[in-house]
């Protein structure tokens, strides 16, 4: 188990799930919190990233990292279709074409019985140990291996986000958060940044939903559908949308109580939108923009 | 070369005509004030200049070529920056950050995941020389929207300059500004005009500012051109006089 965890009487799995969400939340508030662009269908991609990595394991036979980068592949392909489509769109008419155009997938993948086992999910298959020739990493026996997989993606995936926010591109996309006009009378083509943005973002939140899949040896169209959309502009809103870690914390939170609550009561929503409503109510910026301004 | 060109330019919002056939000629070097009661179509003018509207009518030609179409980021790219009557700034950034944006997009690298040394330096030496000019070198790391209303526009100009335009608009720059703020801006425009050669038009309701500074003034009134001149010539004619010059002396 890994050592944080032992401190709130966790176990590896909760571990894991938490590093991965995560990353989900992170990459949704790189469009969210640094373009200043709201999405509720990023699940979309997060589904995308799962089912593309579950059917190259499946159907390929093909290994666990091949089987993420494929995954990350389709679902990154996807989302430059669809961000060009909705690119001009702004405010709450681009977040509700994200969830017209999220939906669809839920429903190919809930409808398609023979290819995406439908609403039962895609069973029969289990991630692959990783070989590296000379070693083997046994992934699929011992949790706390996935879970360091887990976390070295993680880490690469948000080292390259925050050298991109930290990169001229990444002022850019602020900049387009505070003051769109002036961020296009300053040169910058806004469409094709927000675009682009999108485009990373959906990157990063699929290699999610593929190491989601690996993690729970299954997927299923729930991994698609708006919920999840939602769940994950809530971790990023409730850690605190404007700092780059405060996803991860919103989703620490959020995955936690979750599995807490829902041992207790089947009504662990209830106890999650109570915290979201006092949080957003009392600390607009988070429970990480909180503990800063505490400090501060 | 001619540096813009605006032929019988017009612009209706429904059955308001806003713009009505105005036609203009700025060549290099020149700063030219445009003035007018309000309501006039000032800033309409500059939108269309700039790209926020297209022209009902009529067309629009920078350095030779027609730029009607284009967007406005564009425009930019070819070398036009503006400021907005309503200051538009990054409110959440560091003075030296909304400078820097500026700095980057004109450089080219507005798509670079990172910069090696050499570039970075060179935009950093620049955001500071543009901070020095603006004034605002001590406010460098202040967040742009805690500033006092007159750094709030010095930094709007210093992050249209960081574009290095051929042809700086200004939307009354000293709008709502006290006499030191007005009389620091208006030396800015001068120097930018006399000693870089910068090509300004500016819209300006400050007569002091506007008889000190221009070339040549163009008065405009009810989306129309009043009068068109040296600023001697606009001074001593009784139309501008009664149609607006009269009523601000009042």
């Amino acid at each position: 188990m890994p050592f944080w965890m032992n401190a709130i009487g966790g176990y590896t799995e909760l571990a894991t799930r938490i590093v991965v969400m995560g990353l989900a939340a992170m990459s949704l508030n790189f469009l969210l919190g640094f373009t200043g662009v709201l999405s509720f269908g990023h699940a979309a991609y997060f589904g995308l990233g799962a089912y593309g990595a579950a059917m190259a394991i499946k159907y390929l036979g093909v290994g666990s990292i091949p089987a993420i980068l494929l995954g990350v592949v389709v679902a990154t392909i996807a989302a430059m279709i669809i961000g060009a489509l909705i690119v001009k769109l702004r405010g709450v008419y681009f977040a509700m074409v994200t969830i017209a155009f999220g939906q669809v997938f839920y429903f190919i993948a809930f409808r398609w019985n023979a290819v995406t086992g439908g609403d039962d999910g895609l069973t029969g298959w289990h991630r692959l140990p990783i070989n590296f020739g000379f070693a083997e990493f046994d992934i699929y026996q011992n949790d706390r291996a996935f879970y360091y997989f887990a976390l070295v993606i993680f880490a690469i995936c948000v080292g390259a986000m925050a050298l991109l926010l930290n990169s001229p591109f990444g002022r850019s996309l602020i900049a387009i958060r505070e003051n769109e006009r002036r961020a296009r009378f300053l040169g910058v083509p806004i469409e094709f940044h927000v675009w682009l943005s999108f485009v990373i973002s959906c990157l990063f939140v699929s290699a999610a939903g593929a190491l989601y899949a690996l993690l729970n040896n299954f997927t299923d169209p729930r991994a698609l559908r708006v919920d999840l959309s939602g769940n994950l502009v809530i971790m990023a809103v409730l850690g605190g949308m404007r700092s780059f870690w405060g996803p991860l914390v919103g989703a620490a939170i959020f995955v936690a109580l979750q599995d807490y609550v829902s041992s207790q009561t089947q009504n662990w929503m209830s106890v999650i939108g109570l915290v979201f409503v006092l949080v957003v109510r009392f600390f607009p910026r988070g429970v990480l923009g909180m503990l800063r301004g505490a400090r501060a | 070369m001619t540096l813009l060109r605006v032929d019988g330019a017009s612009k209706r919002f429904g059955s308001l005509v806003a713009i009505d056939n105005v036609s203009l000629i700025v060549e290099p070097g020149e700063l030219r004030a445009i003035i007018g009661p309000n309501g006039a179509g000032k800033t309409t003018f500059f939108n269309l200049i700039s790209g926020l509207f297209a022209p009902t009518t009529g067309s629009i030609q920078f350095e030779g070529e027609d730029i009607t179409a284009r967007a406005p980021d564009e425009r930019v790219r070819r070398g036009m920056a503006r400021t907005f009557q309503i200051t538009e700034i990054f409110p959440d950034l560091s003075v030296a950050d909304n400078i820097r944006v500026g700095v980057e997009a004109a450089a080219g690298h507005r798509l670079r995941p990172w910069l090696a040394g050499e570039a970075r330096a060179a935009v950093a030496n620049r955001v500071a020389e543009l901070l020095r000019l603006g004034g605002l070198a001590d406010k460098a790391s202040v967040r742009a929207g805690a500033l006092s209303h007159g750094d709030q526009r010095a930094t709007e100009i210093m992050m249209s300059l960081a574009l290095k335009p051929r042809l700086l608009m200004l939307d009354e720059p000293t709008a709502g500004m006290g006499d030191q703020e007005t009389y620091d801006i208006a030396r800015l425009i001068r120097r930018l005009h006399q000693q870089e050669r910068l090509t300004i038009m500016l819209i300006e309701h400050d007569m002091r500012v506007v008889f000190n500074l221009a070339d040549r003034i163009m008065v405009l009134a009810e989306g129309r051109v009043l009068a068109e001149g040296a600023p001697q010539e606009i001074a001593d004619s009784e139309r501008v006089q009664a149609a607006y010059l009269g009523k601000a002396a009042a």
